[in-house]
């Protein structure tokens, strides 16, 4: 937005300035208790506030001792092992899934397609705690209640609509010339799709994939009734840290995870706009 | 049908009909031969069914009906990939995401053709359309001539026998489709290749074709050397579609020695080929070619009284509309010799023809 025309009525250059005031609030409203939990995960002392000492900047009111506690703890790294392995694998399956489903849904032969697009997309809009409650009766009887096939398959199940929206929304720019050109040029199927199809709808799917990604790596309700004990993740970790440990370790569990998440974000992004330029698709 | 070859077609539609909604047929019982090394060219208004029948060769559409045959063999049950046609998209479909090169050397790569040989037939083809410097350019940084030569290059660079062309020239400006109109025609007789060869534009079909095929509502309406067309059209779409033509509507009274007597319904007579009209009595519509009339006194056996309406000044030729017979359309040019008529618009006047320049066609 330029700086505010000469011509600006009184009118005009109030709502200029309010305008600015309204949008800095939002963002203080919503980075402000993120970094909040910053300085307080190095509080000396198991309380969630500041003391005294920390806010007069004496050294000895700091440390490191709940990130020790987050490290070592075999709770912690219980969870943390288990949320590393079931997030990428559900991403995997709905990364997989997803794009194949966006792929078919975008064929102008496919029949039914409203009906199936709404099927796929439903874990999206139904509340979390039905499609949570109706996962744990259903998976109870098949036996995959407290596996962590279970665990990932329901995660896979939650990501795969974020794939299909943006695979689809890629899709509506593929020029389908090019896979008839590459049947024309003698490609089978197979070879067209990873040749041809697969690199230019790939920025697509790789923030398909972050969305799943995120979706399962955050996910708490669906993992507390289908999963046991063993499949608790770094979420579930947290909830009951919160509610019977009150150990400040979910604090430099948060520091940790916020690091994290802008870290992955920034380079996925970084990796999407090189293939993206890479590509063509956009100018240089 | 295959007069084009003399020896066996190469390319045959045989009783081919096309529908997509199993009511309406797009493509009406299609016989068509198409001879080794031809050029031919399907022409016709939007909806005619000819970018049907080169989807149906290319196999992205299946024939409801019939047999499509190339090199004897039947295809209709063939994929698209294992059909070893080449082919240029209207809108050139390179592959964005790779260079010049790489698009070019993906269908060798495909067919797993060895390394260097992949790179002298990329070599050989880029330098055939004059690229050979932009090897390492990617789509998006070429102009849409270059892109074009490329998709051309593409088409032939895996050496098929039959290249389709899918109105390739339509995105050009004149001046480049004029010149890539030739190069295309250059190459082809170089490589000898067969090319079926789609558009609308009249002016690219009769300078490119060995052979132009007319369509309309998904039927071939002639099929015909160029020069044939223009100078011996068998059907008033045929007249009306290629070049400029007057047509006027008129009955048959009598036909003799293969000439037709015509009364014009705007009053007055005029003898006329008897091409393709019914016996005395029934309707038909005369096509007279603009530059094969004459104006001013003359003894040609058909005369009649013209009204100068519009002239209007082309520099080789002064192109007259008049009123002749009731019809306020006809179109005369006179070429700008010395000693040309001098007209003036609203000056009476006569026209005149021969008998042999007016075709009795069928009554649209």
């Amino acid at each position: 937005m330029a700086a505010l025309p000469p011509y600006a009525g009184l009118g005009e250059r109030v709502w200029w300035y309010s305008f600015r005031v309204i949008c800095g609030l939002i963002f203080l409203f919503l980075i402000l208790p993120i970094l909040i939990i910053i300085p307080l995960s190095f509080n000396a002392e198991d309380f969630f506030t500041f003391t005294p000492g920390m806010l007069a900047f004496d050294a000895e009111a700091y440390s490191l001792k709940h990130y020790v506690t987050f490290l070592t703890d075999e709770r912690w790294t219980r969870a943390v092992q288990n949320s590393f392995m079931i997030a990428p694998a559900a991403t995997l399956l709905s990364t997989a899934l997803g794009t194949l489903a966006a792929i078919g849904l975008s064929q102008g032969t496919m029949p039914y397609k409203g009906a199936i697009m709404a099927v796929l997309i439903s874990p999206m809009i139904v509340p979390l705690i039905i499609s949570a409650a109706g996962m744990y009766f259903f998976y109870s009887r098949i036996g995959l209640q407290g596996t962590y096939a279970g665990v990932i398959l329901a995660h896979a199940v939650l990501g795969t609509p974020f794939v299909i929206i943006t695979v689809t929304a890629t899709l509506v720019g593929f020029d389908r010339s090019l896979t008839r050109a590459a049947a024309n040029l003698g490609a089978g199927p197979v070879t067209t799709f990873f040749k041809v199809q697969m690199p230019l709808i790939l920025p697509g799917v790789i923030s398909g994939g972050l969305f799943a990604f995120i979706t399962s790596f955050d996910e708490v309700v669906v993992v507390l009734f289908v999963g046991a004990q063993q499949q608790k993740t770094l979420p579930w970790q947290m909830f009951t840290g919160l509610r019977e440990q009150i150990s400040p370790a979910i604090l430099a569990a948060a520091t940790i995870l916020v690091t994290f998440s802008i870290i992955l974000l920034a380079t996925v992004e970084i990796l999407r706009r090189r293939s993206e330029r890479l590509r063509g698709m956009s100018p240089g | 049908m295959g007069d084009g070859a003399g020896e066996k077609p190469f390319v045959v539609f045989d009783r081919v009909q096309k529908s997509y909604d199993g009511e309406t047929l797009v493509v009406k019982d299609l016989n068509l031969g198409i001879g080794k090394g031809e050029f031919l060219t399907m022409l016709g208004p939007s909806g005619s069914g000819k970018t049907t029948c080169l989807m149906m060769l290319a196999g992205f559409e299946t024939a409801t009906h019939g047999e499509i045959r190339l090199g004897e063999k039947p295809i209709n049950n063939i994929p698209p990939h294992r059909r070893g046609i080449g082919m240029v998209f209207q809108n050139y479909a390179l592959f964005p995401h790779m260079t010049v090169a790489e698009n070019l050397a993906f269908p060798l790569q495909v067919r797993k053709t060895p390394k260097a040989e992949i790179e002298a037939k990329v070599r050989r083809a880029l330098d055939m359309v004059q690229m050979g410097a932009f090897g390492g350019r990617r789509p998006a940084q070429l102009s849409g001539g270059q892109q074009q030569r490329v998709a051309v290059a593409r088409a032939l660079v895996f050496d098929p026998e039959l290249v389709l062309m899918d109105e390739p020239l339509g995105a050009l400006d004149k001046q480049l489709r004029e010149q890539m109109q030739y190069e295309i025609k250059h190459i082809h007789d170089s490589l000898g290749v067969t090319v079926v060869y789609v558009t609308h534009d009249q002016a690219e079909a009769l300078t490119m074709s060995d052979r132009v095929a007319v369509f309309n509502d998904g039927v071939i309406q002639q099929l015909s050397p160029p020069q044939v067309l223009y100078e011996r059209p068998m059907t008033s779409f045929v007249a009306q579609f290629i070049g400029e033509n007057n047509k006027l509507a008129g009955r048959v009274k009598a036909i003799e020695d293969g000439e037709a007597l015509v009364e014009i319904d705007g009053g007055g007579f005029s003898r006329a080929l008897a091409v393709n009209c019914g016996d005395a009595g029934s309707r038909t519509q005369l096509s007279i070619r603009p530059e094969r009339v004459t104006v001013g006194e003359s003894n040609l056996p058909n005369r009649a009284e013209a009204r100068v309406q519009e002239l209007i000044y082309l520099g080789d030729h002064i192109r007259c509309r008049m009123s002749v017979l009731g019809y306020e359309d006809f179109v005369v040019k006179v070429p700008n010799t010395p000693g040309h008529a001098h007209l003036a618009a609203g000056e009476t006047t006569t026209v005149a023809w021969h008998t042999e320049d007016c075709r009795a066609l069928d009554a649209a």
